[in-house]
């Protein structure tokens, strides 16, 4: 293969085996093989592979599902076309308006074809801008390592393991409690012992006629006693202990589920449901909790004996040991199959218990729409819907786990009559006393008692199993609002704001799409266009609720990723249009941001919001108690209190997503004039769906499709009799229609 | 009501034209379906690039035989909703795992992240999410077979 060496590029390697050499044989010799991208559907959307190579002067391609090479030299008019919609995207090559070929891809290709797709772009500029000057192509660097998702490996039963990070601060309770675990056990082993001199040296021979030794009889009684009191005594407090340190892990893990739950970004919370969360803090911890305190410890107990046990029985007799051991395998075989079912049947449950709480998370909330639509009887069926789920997958699962406890149970009977029948043959044989006998059903009958309660270990251990794993997805979950590795600190912020190429991508749609505004310190900006055209998405994404997927965000000329996340939020005044307002009081609520705030300040702010007069004539004045199950507010007062909120903490941007969207026209006034205090002298971005309230902007931008369509004042926009001009239009005249309810 | 007047061509960009009755031309119309999983064939609508209805088809059937073409490759380049009909594997019954499925639409893996990326929507249809976003359909689970069913239960 003479030609494989004429080839050259780093992503040669990068290829699948089987298109490498056949790419080598179709490219021109002597190139430099700058991107490559594997499409893998055809035109009719069926999977197939196919592949695009970019070399400096041509485009080779084996369309997907097709077997011909096609290959295009370029030239200064080609452009390579990129779109996407519902997770398949296509680049389409043109020339002068013809289309030459187009692929498709899902978007998992989409790193690679973004990147073909700027070489290419790349290429062609140099095309058309030098025809002679043989500028050196730049072979496009190899696949950036985060590109490569990390292979999903998932957590299993060891998921317990790691629970060790949370029980390693309580490393020397445990030991203590380990240590106190073993001597009770010991100390229960001792009585059965006395039973065999207590048979062989006293009861026997006073059956044979001998008289009672009663300082004999004391003695073994004492020790019965003694050793009964020893392992109460020790028992007692490796429980406690044991206890302790379980309930102060379950403490820890759900106060760390929770700080990580906090820090994740908003991604994670718009597709989770707040039941589920709630049932994963609260109840799954609470399991996990129970599991350590009681399961793990009376299971290591278990070992213990048993472990114990058999060595005292192989020290008595060995043989009549192993007949007692025996059906020990058989029992081991039985959990082991139960266990898979089980496991996945819990599991399941945990699935159906976590829809039942979602319908209540999602009716109570919407509750008057319930009552309005008269749909109760609908909500109520959903409920016995999910419900009936429940019952029938917990039906399935007791199948199961009913028959498990009394199989055991016949086994454990199994196993005493093999013990009664051998050692009754080996006492016949005179090989042992009736007392060895007596002393080995003492023991082996507690032993398969705990055997028994061995066998509910599988359940519990799956049931915390599932738990943790799910705890865990929360812990391992990374917030894909990261924290720079080395962060820059911003000392005083000015309140400049550039977006530079911003792209953004909601699952797998594409909302914006290289964006780029400036904006000046102390500027407002009102942003402009119809629902869905971005603008929330914007402004989520310099509040760094989101990250872009392309481009930059720059506050103050420094990348808002190499910001401290909380440091930089800090800066930022955020008016919602739906306020939130917490449970406790007026005063609280507005220090929600700066919880040391003096009263003085708090008031300060308030006023400045227009909301002091209407606090002081709720009855508790600002400890009146708001929020859920708190004072009744109207949407214009909450809105003023959020605006005193963002006011308090004094911040050098600020943002206003329809601030005054869900009040009337009226109460609008009073929050306008609240805003217009909170706006002096911040950056300020605003949006609005009623565009007299922008009137103040120094500048809008109007969006449309998730692109900036237009920019500049209120006059120059009318001027211009653009996208801003209709949208004006359209919402004066449905202004007028609002006031001429009689026309039509 | 279709309007009487309008035609549809597609030109050498591979873009559908449409022009309406009284002969503005839309470049670049796009069709789409009202109910794509629960109705596909009832209603489709002709949009424009910047997303106004062109032309409301209420049924395919009521389209000429020169445009009827059109519309259905339109429709297939651009809709991607695999159909999944048999689980072949998956790498755990753990998220996130990685599936390998048999759908309408030829063979494929795809990353499963989390258990509720499995969504019931109009019953009995489900609908599983994969890690880039890509929606695969489930049509009723209890019409597939038996190995892909036990599957799918330890998810859902």
């Amino acid at each position: 293969m003479t030609r494989t060496a004429s080839v050259s590029s780093p992503l040669l390697p990068l290829l699948s085996g089987a298109w490498r050499e056949e790419v080598v044989q179709h490219l021109e010799p002597n190139t430099v093989l700058l991107a490559a991208f594997e499409p893998d559907l055809d035109a009719a959307l069926h999977f197939a592979s196919g592949i695009v190579v970019l070399a400096q002067k041509q485009l080779l391609t084996h369309q997907a599902g097709s077997d011909v090479w096609q290959s295009w030299i370029l030239s200064p008019s080609m452009t390579l076309d990129y779109h996407d919609h519902a997770g398949v995207g296509s680049l389409a090559l043109c020339e002068n308006g013809v289309l030459f070929a187009e692929w498709r891809y899902t978007l998992g290709q989409n790193p690679a074809a973004l990147k073909l797709q700027a070489a290419f772009n790349q290429q062609v500029e140099q095309l058309a801008h030098t025809h002679t000057a043989h500028a050196a192509p730049t072979p496009l660097a190899e696949e950036d390592p985060e590109d490569d998702l990390a292979p999903p490996t998932p957590p299993s039963t060891w998921t317990l393991f790691r629970l060790w990070r949370f029980a390693r601060p309580y490393q020397g309770q445990l030991l203590i409690g380990f240590v106190l675990t073993l001597l009770s056990t010991a100390a229960t082993l001792v009585p059965p012992y006395l039973t065999m001199p207590l048979m062989d040296k006293v009861l026997i021979p006073y059956q044979n006629g001998a008289p009672l030794d009663f300082w004999q009889v004391g003695t073994y009684l004492s020790g019965l006693l003694g050793a009964g009191l020893v392992a109460w005594s020790l028992g007692w407090a490796k429980t406690y202990i044991l206890a302790l340190v379980s309930e102060r892990i379950g403490a820890d893990l759900r106060t760390t589920t929770y700080e990580h739950l906090l820090q994740l970004s908003l991604e994670y919370f718009g597709g989770k449901r707040t039941g589920d969360l709630m049932a994963r803090i609260g109840s799954e911890t609470d399991r996990i909790c129970v599991f350590l305190s009681l399961h793990l410890l009376d299971f290591a107990t278990d070992v213990l004996m048993i472990i114990m046990t058999s060595a005292i029985l192989f020290s008595i007799n060995h043989w009549l040991a192993l007949a007692t051991l025996l059906p020990l395998p058989f029992i081991a075989w039985m959990i082991h199959v139960v266990r898979d079912k089980l496991r996945h049947g819990f599991e399941k449950i945990d699935r159906i218990w976590s829809e039942v709480t979602n319908v209540l998370a999602d009716t109570v909330p919407g509750i008057r729409v319930v009552k309005a639509f008269a749909q109760e009887t609908r909500e109520a069926n959903r409920f016995r819907e999910a419900n009936r789920h429940n019952l029938a997958v917990n039906d399935k699962v007791n199948k199961v786990w009913s028959l498990f406890s009394p199989t055991v149970t016949l086994l454990t009977e199994m196993g005493l009559l093999v013990v009664w029948a051998f050692g009754i043959w080996l006492v016949s044989d005179d090989q042992i006393t009736v007392g060895v006998l007596t002393a080995f059903l003492a023991y082996i009958s507690r032993f398969y008692t705990r055997l028994d309660s061995m066998s509910r270990i599988v359940s519990v251990t799956q049931k915390a199993a599932a738990g943790a794993k799910r705890i865990f997805d929360i812990l391992d979950h990374v917030s894909s609002v990261p924290e720079a590795k080395n962060p820059t600190h911003l000392t005083h912020v000015e309140g400049r704001i550039e977006l530079k190429n911003v792209g953004f991508r909601y699952g797998n749609r594409a909302v914006t799409r290289g964006i780029n505004i400036n904006i000046a310190p102390g500027e407002m900006v009102g942003l402009v266009g119809h629902s869905g055209s971005g603008k929330s998405t914007l402004v989520n994404l310099i509040c760094r609720f989101y990250d872009v997927a392309d481009g930059a965000i720059l506050v103050d000329g420094v990348d808002i990723r190499q910001l401290p996340v909380a440091e930089y939020r800090r800066h930022i005044g955020l008016v919602l249009q739906e306020p939130f307002l917490f449970f406790g009081t007026i005063a609280d609520n507005i220090a929600y941001g700066k919880p040391d705030a003096t009263r003085a300040e708090i008031m300060a702010a308030a006023r400045a919001a227009h909301a002091h007069e209407f606090i002081l004539r709720l009855p508790h004045g600002y400890d009146s108690l708001v929020g859920e199950r708190g004072q009744a507010l109207s949407g214009g007062e909450r809105q003023r209190i959020s605006i005193a909120r963002a006011l308090l903490i004094n911040p050098r941007i600020l943002i206003m997503d329809e601030a005054t969207a869900s009040v009337d026209t009226e109460t609008e006034k009073e929050i306008q004039k609240a805003l217009d205090n909170l706006v002096q002298g911040r950056t300020t971005i605003a949006i609005a769906h009623r565009l007299s309230t922008l009137r103040r902007a120094d500048r809008l931008v109007v969006l449309d499709r998730g692109q900036v369509e237009e920019e500049g004042t209120h006059d120059a926009l009318m001027a211009k009799q653009g996208a801003y001009y209709r949208l004006y239009q359209a919402q004066a005249r449905r202004t007028e229609s609002d006031f001429a309810p009689d026309a039509e | 009501m279709m309007p009487a007047t309008f035609s549809l061509t597609r030109n050498a960009r591979g873009l559908l034209v449409f022009v309406d009755a009284q002969g503005t031309v839309h470049e670049g119309a796009v069709p789409v379906r009202a109910f794509p999983i629960t109705a596909p064939d009832e209603g489709l609508s002709l949009v424009s690039p910047d997303g106004h209805e062109l032309l409301w088809i209420a049924d395919l059937a009521d389209l000429s035989d020169t445009h009827r073409p059109l519309i259905a490759e339109a429709l297939a380049a651009r809709e991607f909703m695999p159909v999944i009909q048999r689980i072949v594997s998956v790498s755990s019954f753990a998220t996130p795992s990685t599936w390998t499925v048999e759908t309408d639409r030829g063979s494929s893996t795809f990353v499963l992240k989390g258990e509720e990326d499995i969504r019931r929507l109009a019953p009995p249809n489900l609908l599983v999410s994969d890690s880039h976003g890509i929606h695969y359909l489930i049509r009723d689970a209890s019409q597939l077979d038996k190995a892909s069913r036990k599957l799918l239960d330890r998810f859902f």
